[in-house]
């Protein structure tokens, strides 16, 4: 497990110094769902009904934005190389570039979520169970993100490859987290909800880095 | 017996271009192979191979024997690879680039003092973004020379490197034969390497189907 703490060790002192993309990634969260209010009018009652999928296509999207961090970098300066050279197992390596990720983008959007949520007057019940579930589906984005990002490696117009890839990938987590927000909104169990939120996770933990993996051996070859 | 690493009848196809066919080396522990022959005949393809990134369209590498790809992890744990990209962080300094690759393999030597075999050890605080192409090449090889992998596979190491680099890079090449390793290096300069065999990639490449003959050229 050595290898896992000095890939997530480098990832996070690359991305300290390079603040900017980190708050990219939440500045876009935020400033994004305060469109809505915007578009769709300040019915409070219309927002509050809105504010739970609103706040999770947002998450998607900002994590979305963030995944070519993962391997882009790496592939252009020819570290990806001697990543898939290294003896540390590359299953490991890209489950700690995934464990950076999420630390750097998945939990800043979680702190940032009950800020959307109030300018979305999402109700107070609601709140707790909101960062349960991005606790839950978050991880999930930046596992799964991480087979689109290596997919997508060397690909014309990557970007859009990996949205087209990753984002039907996403939609799980999407209808279960919103679902969970909607439950505790209605007053009714988050509970099942929160369980499938887990599940997806619990496959994404061992199944994405092994995909990953082979991406990454296919792209360097 | 000492180890041997070899290749049999090997062909490589990129881009649908036969870039090599026929190929056969073999090397002894304590020997060096150096990859010439024109651009474009397949020496960094070659050095990719040998490392382990992709596998040769027809033939094998073998390592004492048995084919490298039956075994990925072993082969990882002893080869060694610097290619065309130095593999640095602009936002990291020279010390932590060296020190997370020598990490990865599990610990080398003091990092200053591996830094200062190829006189990078000043620069040590400095971050990878302000190294000239040649200190990057230099961070590179001094990361390779610490890696303790029994083969050193080289893509064109001199790219950019002053005299005193230079001889300092045969000095680390010689030491690490004299210990018994192995190095493949591609070049197109000529480097002091005592008993090195070389391959000329140029003898196992395939007329290109769009090249011109002399002959035709002349008449028109």
């Amino acid at each position: 497990m050595d290898g896992f703490r000095h890939v997530l060790q480098r990832d996070l002192r690359l991305a300290f110094r390079q603040g900017m993309d980190a708050f990219m990634a939440v500045t876009f969260f935020i400033i994004a769902g305060a469109l809505f209010p915007l578009g769709v009018g300040p019915e409070p009652g219309v927002l509050a009904r809105i504010a739970g999928g609103v706040i999770w296509v947002n998450a998607l999207l900002a994590v979305l934005l963030s995944l070519d961090r993962l391997f882009q970098q790496d592939y252009e300066d020819g570290s990806l190389e001697l990543l898939v050279l290294s003896p540390a197992s590359l299953e490991v390596t890209v489950l700690a570039k995934a464990a950076a990720h999420w630390l750097t983008t998945g939990l800043p959007l979680i702190a940032a979520s009950p800020i959307l949520a109030i300018l979305l007057n999402l109700p107070p019940e609601g709140y707790v169970i909101l960062l349960a579930a991005m606790a839950l589906g978050t991880p999930s984005l930046s596992l799964i993100g991480a087979v689109g990002a290596a997919l997508s490696l060397g690909a014309r117009r990557g970007g859009v490859l990996m949205s087209l890839l990753v984002l039907p990938l996403y939609i799980p987590v999407l209808i279960f987290g919103v679902a969970a927000v909607d439950a505790a909104v209605l007053g009714l169990t988050a509970r099942p909800h929160l369980l499938f939120l887990g599940a997806i996770l619990a496959a994404a933990l061992p199944l994405s880095p092994w995909t990953a993996a082979a991406a990454l051996r296919q792209a360097t070859e | 017996m000492p180890d041997c690493l070899s290749g049999e009848d090997l062909s490589c196809i990129r881009g649908e271009r036969l870039v090599f066919t026929k190929l056969t080396f073999r090397l002894e522990a304590g020997e060096a192979l150096v990859l010439r022959g024109p651009n474009g005949s397949g020496k960094s393809s070659l050095l990719r191979l040998i490392a382990g990134l992709g596998r040769p369209t027809t033939g094998a590498i073998a390592w004492n024997g048995a084919d490298i790809a039956r075994d990925r992890a072993a082969h990882r744990a002893r080869v060694a690879y610097a290619g065309h990209a130095d593999a640095i962080k602009a936002a990291l300094t020279v010390e932590e680039n060296f020190r997370f690759w020598s990490e990865l393999r599990g610990g080398g030597p003091e990092p200053i003092a591996a830094l200062a075999r190829l006189g990078l050890d000043r620069h040590a605080n400095i971050p990878g973004r302000f190294l000239s192409s040649g200190e990057r090449r230099r961070l590179a090889l001094a990361t390779l020379a610490a890696s303790g992998a029994d083969v050193w596979l080289l893509d064109e190491p001199t790219v950019g490197l002053d005299a005193a680099s230079l001889s300092a890079l045969e000095g680390l090449l010689a030491a690490h034969l004299r210990e018994g390793g192995m190095v493949v290096l591609s070049t197109h300069v000529d480097l002091a390497l005592g008993g090195a065999t070389t391959l000329d990639l140029g003898d196992f490449t395939v007329a290109r189907p769009d090249a011109q003959p002399d002959a035709l050229q002349g008449a028109v």
